[in-house]
């Protein structure tokens, strides 16, 4: 059995659609990250699946239950990191986590294995109010208050936005050690690189699953052939690309510019040759291989 | 454009900026980048004439931090990451509210605000109120108004965060076509594909500077395939 099945889901705020139609299922143990901007549709869906929002249509199942009839057996055995900070400011560190505990009847004795790894990190600082924290430690105290019942779904949504590169790569390193223990996580994240982490995805964006799969896999079905181009001068480089009409999308990654023909052919040479006709210097094109955001952004213009 | 000469910011015996040393030429892109609590906010609130430094020689487009703040306000653009624009008013009144902020007289923001919405391509969508309006536009919309005044500097804190990679890289087109009129632009970011569309970026940790050069350089210095990899060995 699967441990969320999600089948044609619609949401409507007034008259705009939040959700149009989703349909997915996450296997027990699975790490399913939802890939997709500000405004896609995410919140919605994660609010749905942890009993807070009555969806218009479609129907769901977590671990078997109803989130809308069986809410109060549901709630036992989910976990849920909502994107804005959700702890009390005016409670120290320990007496939040004693909170949470205490309301699923718990101890944080009793589960303490589960979040020995990333409470131990922030429990020096176990009698500091919740809102002294730094966002980073925030962030692990919400995860262990998440963790602290035992859940069997942990749905996290959006962990990771406004936290640097260094922080988001240890809690991703501590979302992998979780998943080595059997819970299934459902997280949300608008940094594509991202989903490389996650066994499968799903690229959504306004309301709308565009494609769901594993990420090499979805890598795999991107449809065209892709090149990179360099030059000393980006921003020049991008405005000359633009004037090449063999091209048909030119788009900046990082040093370098990814380019789509097209046709399956570019003509590498003559290209070069246009480029340094136009006073480029450090002159490199080659072929490449897509990254997800080559395939989200490909996929939002279809 | 920007000097800063041993800025220290102390909030009681925590020293949020230590000794912060660095220059931001006219019409640069400078990323100013670091980990969360690294004292990035801080720094900005200074330069943009907010907060008072503790220490340290500090000049923005020519003025003094400590003396002559009001004017510094007057000569730079700020962008937060937080969407700053009113849901209710519409783009046409949003611009009239901000330029009347900044003292421009009316024919003038008429005049500034036809010519943003032209170079958006988003002058049919005037008298739609900006709560009608999807984000990536929002965001767009922010930053043209943060520019209406024409200022030498415009500061943006995280102005990409959350946004679709599409509009991610139009926003990054805005800024380059900024930066190329010679306005100065000063840039926090956590995308560190972004961080090489920087012509310069300093990388705080703890304080302090760590590090300040080309992303090109640091990659170098770093023996960094990218900008990730290279923050990842001075955050940690």
């Amino acid at each position: 059995m699967a441990a969320v099945t999600v089948d044609h889901i619609s949401k409507h705020y007034g008259s705009t659609a939040a959700l149009r139609q989703a349909s997915f299922e996450v296997d027990p143990g699975e790490l399913f990250g939802l890939i997709g901007p500000d405004g896609a549709g995410k919140t919605t869906l994660f609010r749905i699946l942890t009993t807070l929002l009555i969806p218009d249509q479609g129907q769901v199942r977590v671990r078997g239950y109803d989130p809308v009839g069986e809410y109060r057996k549901l709630r036992r055995l989910i976990g849920y990191m909502p994107g804005d900070f959700s702890l009390y400011g005016d409670l120290t560190v320990e007496e939040n986590l004693d909170f949470f505990a205490t309301i699923f009847d718990t101890t944080i004795e009793a589960n303490y294995h589960l979040i020995r790894d990333i409470y131990q990190q922030i429990e020096p600082f176990k009698r500091r109010l919740a809102k002294n924290l730094s966002g980073g430690m925030q962030q692990k105290l919400a995860l262990s208050c998440a963790l602290i019942h035992k859940p069997e779904v942990l749905i996290l949504d959006e962990p990771t936005t406004g936290v640097d590169a260094v922080s988001r790569k240890e809690f991703w390193d501590m979302l992998l050690k979780l998943k080595q223990q059997g819970i299934t996580i459902l997280v949300s994240t608008p940094y594509m690189d991202e989903a490389g982490l996650c066994d499968r995805v799903a690229l959504i964006q306004q309301g709308q699953l565009m494609k769901m799969d594993a990420p090499a896999r979805i890598i795999e079905a991107f449809p065209k052939k892709l090149w990179i181009a360099k030059a000393d001068h980006p921003y020049r480089l991008l405005l000359d690309l633009r004037e090449w009409s063999d091209l048909a999308a030119v788009y900046p990654f990082g040093d370098s510019m990814h380019l789509t023909a097209h046709s399956d052919d570019l003509d590498e040479t003559r290209l070069k040759q246009f480029l340094r006709e136009r006073n480029h210097t450090s002159v490199e094109v080659a072929r490449a291989n897509p990254t997800i955001e080559d395939c989200f952004m490909d996929l939002m213009n279809q | 454009m920007i000097t800063a000469r041993n800025m220290v910011k102390k909030f009681g015996h925590f020293i949020a900026n230590d000794h912060l040393t660095f220059q931001v030429r006219k019409g640069e892109i400078f990323g100013f980048l670091g980990a969360n609590g690294a004292g990035k906010t801080t720094a900005m609130r200074i330069l943009c004439g907010l907060s008072a430094p503790t220490s340290g020689e500090i000049s923005v487009a020519g003025y003094n931090v400590y003396r002559q703040k009001e004017k510094i306000k007057r000569s730079i653009g700020y962008m937060s990451q937080k969407f700053s624009l009113y849901e209710d008013l519409t783009v046409r009144e949003n611009f009239r509210f901000y330029g009347g902020i900044y003292g421009l007289p009316r024919k003038r923001i008429r005049e500034r605000t036809a010519y943003l919405l032209e170079k958006l391509n988003f002058s049919h969508a005037i008298d739609k109120k900006i709560a009608q309006i999807p984000l990536g536009w929002k965001q767009k919309l922010a930053f043209s108004i943060a520019i209406i005044h024409s200022p030498r500097i415009v500061f943006l804190d995280e102005p990409t965060s959350g946004v679709d990679p599409i509009t991610r890289r139009q926003f990054w087109e805005m800024i380059y076509e900024t930066a190329s009129r010679e306005v100065t632009v000063f840039v926090t970011t956590h995308y560190m594909d972004e961080a090489e569309y920087c012509n310069r970026v300093s990388i705080m940790d703890q304080g302090r500077i760590e590090a300040l050069d080309t992303p090109a350089r640091l990659k170098e210095k770093y023996q960094a395939a990218n900008m990730n990899q290279v923050f990842v060995q001075i955050a940690r």
